[in-house]
């Protein structure tokens, strides 16, 4: 599909809904539109209903985790029409104690993917009819994909072999968790002075060429 | 837990449930069903892997299942936003480890719409006529389980001789059987090796004949009708509101497959059908599952037969690493080398959702880049994730052994569940 039709799109989508859409974009020939949050149940409703766009069928909700914005999480719907053979994603802004509204009762497949985003990043669902844990462990503790918890996770379990049973314990690695940062020389290296970086400089400051 | 297969529960035959007291008194006597609550799996064969069903019983009639999953949970969406983009590679095989190619292609397709690149024709080639291939391996184990868990255990015994095969193929591209590790970004690890499309062509001449007996043994055998018609019914609005897809969404009368619909790769030069279900139930799902391999035949032989010559992977050496004889001689080679396995490429900021059909369903990758050489975030939508949260209401009111029928007719595999 052409990046104008999906514009165009975007734009009829745009009228439509009217104030609660915040920015329609076309990026990599994909379509995406964020909007308010209290307005995710009438957007989606009207984008399924809307002879113009049909969106029948909810592929997938997910959220991203940014920790640096004020509203540190996004959650992204990805939509698929049948009927006019098109794809496109709705996001919205959140943070760790806004509850966003929840899709279920628009499509019922939302059930599990809110819990899963419930599960892994703490996005709180209001008026989700069974809010629990899915993937993680029966009374695991924290989001582990936020980005601020750490990959090595904090608890691992073991069978103890005096309790007869599973125990958990706090995370011991035998050899510390090493993350090399390969962002460096080539493109990133500028504006650094290394030592010795100096004597390629003359006296006015100026790199020699 | 036990479970025995009864024929009869299919063809309405009253059968009592194990919590409901028979009395030896006489058929005067009441006999009293108290609903109760049983815990199928988590280690259960017909589970098809750590499924763990928590289901309301009234006598053997299922009147509400909850699965609880995530006990093969890894984090692999997380474990990915740790590593290069080269490296998350294997980690795509071991999701739905009954069809590690097609994992691998929805990742890939997504890296190259963000560094907006494509592949070269061949290696299209190469990873549709693999894509084929491993939707039939696919479609062996899910139609030969699925029997064996309505009683026939035949047809797992004969298909896994023909999966065999077919991983041989596996091995001889890629070197592993299993996890292949073999798309790129950009094109194919190793082109094929010489005589591989020979022994494909051959396979796709004796394969028929295998496809044959499978279908006397099954499409209408008695038993096996019993066992599936009109069992785990799922109309075209419900595979739509539950993001039903693949052979669950086609067995429902959609006519949809995104390798018509959306075609990625070469998929448009191809030609083939996609068969449609009229009933919606276990059997139509199987029917679909059974034509679907032929029409994958047809899709192999013409990739044999239209095979390009030319390179297998993107000339780019920014993207793809030089060829193990330039780097003994080029140094230029060397770094693009050395740069490409430690730091890796980077990949511009944006983010894209890349979906395939894979032999379950839609398998997509959202992805999301910051512009450096990890994964911001890399969601994995797996298919059977939504299927399996329909299992509710497909198995309600059906009898507990129709259950695992429908968990069979989902082809359900907990590695790309749980992630």
């Amino acid at each position: 599909m052409s990046e104008q039709a999906l514009k165009e799109l975007g734009d009829v989508i745009a009228a439509k809904i009217g104030g609660d859409v915040l920015k329609v974009e076309v990026k990599l020939g994909e379509l995406m539109v964020t909007v308010k949050r209290p307005a995710i149940l009438a957007v989606l409703t009207a984008l399924r209903d809307d002879p113009d766009t049909r969106f029948e069928q909810l592929t997938d909700i997910t959220a991203v985790d940014y920790p640096d914005r004020a509203e540190r999480f996004e959650v992204v719907y990805q939509l698929l029409s049948y009927t006019h053979n098109r794809r496109m994603r709705v996001k919205l802004a959140t943070d760790e104690d806004t509850p966003v509204p929840s899709a279920v009762s628009v499509f019922s497949a939302a059930n599990w993917f809110e819990r899963e985003a419930w599960d892994l990043f703490g996005v709180f669902f209001e008026n989700h009819p069974d809010l629990r844990r899915i993937l993680t462990d029966y009374g695991f503790e924290g989001h582990p994909f936020r980005k601020d918890f750490p990959l090595t996770g904090y608890v691992e379990a073991r069978y103890d072999e005096d309790q007869k049973r599973v125990i958990y314990e706090p995370v011991r690695l035998t050899q510390d968790f090493r993350a090399f940062d390969f962002l460096s020389p080539w493109e990133g290296m500028t504006n650094v002075m290394l030592p010795g970086d100096e004597k390629a400089a003359l006296q006015d400051g100026s790199k020699k060429p | 837990m036990s479970m025995t297969v009864s024929t009869e529960s299919a063809t309405g035959v009253v059968t009592t449930g194990p919590g409901a007291p028979i009395s030896a008194s006489g058929p005067e006597t009441k006999t009293q069903i108290k609903p109760y609550t049983m815990n199928f799996g988590p280690q259960h064969p017909a589970a098809h892997g750590v499924l763990r069903l928590v289901m309301e019983l009234n006598g053997e009639v299922v009147e509400r299942c909850d699965p609880h999953i995530g006990l093969l949970h890894r984090g692999t969406e997380k474990l990915i936003e740790y590593k290069t983009y080269i490296q998350a590679v294997p980690y795509f095989d071991r999701l739905d480890y009954v069809s590690p190619m097609c994992m691998e292609h929805a990742y890939v397709l997504g890296i190259e719409n963000l560094l907006q690149i494509k592949a070269p024709l061949r290696a299209q080639y190469i990873r549709v006529l693999f894509s084929e291939i491993t939707r039939i391996l696919n479609h062996i184990l899910s139609i030969t389980t699925g029997a064996l868990d309505v009683g026939a255990i035949t047809p797992a015994l004969w298909g896994f001789e023909e999966r065999e095969i077919l991983m041989e193929f596996y091995e001889r591209v890629s070197g592993a059987r299993l996890h292949a590790n073999y798309f790129r970004p950009g094109g194919v690890a190793w082109d094929i090796p010489d005589g591989l499309l020979d022994d494909i062509w051959a396979f796709t001449e004796r394969f028929p004949k295998f496809m044959d007996d499978l279908e006397s043994l099954l499409t209408e055998n008695r038993i096996f009708k019993q066992r599936t018609v009109d069992i785990g019914i799922v109309t075209k609005e419900q595979a739509l509101d539950w993001a039903f897809t693949g052979p669950m969404l086609r067995g429902s009368g959609v006519a949809w497959d995104l390798r018509k619909s959306q075609p990625y790769e070469v998929y448009d030069r191809m030609e083939f059908d996609v068969p449609v279900g009229l009933t919606g139930d276990c059997w139509a799902r199987y029917l679909v599952r059974m034509e679907e391999m032929k029409q994958s035949l047809r899709i192999i032989r013409q990739c044999c037969k239209e095979m390009p010559a030319g390179p297998y992977k993107i000339e780019d050496r920014k993207v793809s690493p030089p060829p193990r004889g330039e780097m003994k001689r080029s140094m230029e080679a060397l770094i693009h080398h050395f740069k490409l396995f430690t730091e890796g490429f980077h990949v511009p900021a944006g983010e894209t959702y890349t979906a395939i059909e894979a032999p379950k369903g839609e398998f997509g990758v959202y992805l999301v880049s910051d512009g450096t050489n990890k994964p911001y975030r890399c969601k994995i939508r797996a298919p059977g994730f939504a299927h399996l949260q329909g299992l509710d209401f497909m198995s309600k009111g059906h009898m507990l052994a129709d259950a695992v029928a429908n968990i069979a007719s989902m082809d359900i595999v907990f590695g790309e569940i749980d992630r």
